[in-house]
């Protein structure tokens, strides 16, 4: 039987939601106050699940040290204590809406977790208690 | 998929009572719920949009536009209201967050705007912080 073991992690960063080719106006339309020229900054919170049989052996779906330790490398690591427009990849060109960010992180992660047996199901990313995006596999 | 999750937050009060119960039945079934008087809540309701995310913003909807939508249409009919005698939705069937959930849905459905291409795919709301109500909307609706 399938089970969904979840991880969740941390991080805390600045972003700028803006689109240089759009009028103050329709940035405002769009991003309300993520817009503000200079930005801003949210404390993240993650939630990978991963999908996968229990091992016979070990109990386990995955190993959570590694799991941990996959989101410390891909995840905290680079983005932790930064200003994503400035210092993280892709999101030099890419608005880090929160849609972009969990898109990045779920392409960060999913070929480090998916092996035989063991899938990348959910990103879970929030920016505020109150929003969140999902990413769920197809 | 990708979907995009707004929390709200609202204070309101309702009772537990069902009119085709006796007295007896809606005392046995509401138990403390059925008080004569009412009680409130403050109430979480999470909307969720699914879509896709345009490739040019990174929305797959502008939250601003979400949350114009439920102030709009939701918030400003259920904040701070009596839910029986305020809400008209509410005259003949019972405010369980069951009926809650599913007048809000209707609420989003019929006011969710023509030219957006996300669509309403999930009403999720929290009477108190131990019960939840899940209502996913059918993506052909």
């Amino acid at each position: 039987m399938a089970m969904f073991v979840t991880r969740r992690a941390e991080f805390s960063a600045s972003h700028v939601c803006r689109l240089p080719s759009r009028s103050e106006a329709e940035n405002r339309a769009l991003f309300g106050e993520d817009a503000n020229p200079n930005g801003h900054g949210h404390n993240y919170v993650v939630e990978v699940t991963v999908e996968g049989e229990p091992d016979p052996a070990t109990g386990m779906v995955i190993d959570l040290k590694r799991l941990k330790e996959i989101l410390e490398e891909e995840i905290v690591a680079p983005m932790d204590h930064r200003f994503l427009n400035h210092e993280v990849k892709p999101f030099d060109t890419v608005v880090p809406t929160a849609e972009n960010v969990a898109g990045e992180i779920w392409r960060r992660l999913e070929s480090r977790i998916s092996s035989p047996g063991i899938a990348l199901a959910k990103v879970r990313l929030f920016e505020t208690p109150d929003l969140y995006v999902d990413v769920v596999r197809a | 998929m990708t979907t995009l999750t707004r929390g709200y937050r609202f204070s309101a009060s309702h009772r537990l009572h069902s009119a085709r119960l006796t007295a007896s039945e809606n005392e046995r079934v509401y138990g403390k719920c059925n008080h004569p008087f009412g009680h409130g809540h403050n109430y979480l309701l999470e909307v969720t949009a699914a879509g896709t995310v345009d490739a040019e913003t990174g929305t797959l909807i502008p939250v601003a536009r979400l949350d114009r939508l439920v102030q709009d249409k939701v918030l400003s009919l259920f904040s701070h209201r009596n839910m029986n005698t305020d809400i008209p939705q509410f005259s003949e069937i019972t405010p369980t967050t069951e009926n809650v959930a599913a007048v809000i849905a209707e609420i989003l459905g019929t006011n969710w705007p023509a030219d957006e291409p996300a669509r309403l795919h999930r009403v999720r709301i929290e009477e108190t912080g131990r019960n939840a109500f899940e209502l996913l909307v059918p993506s052909h609706a």
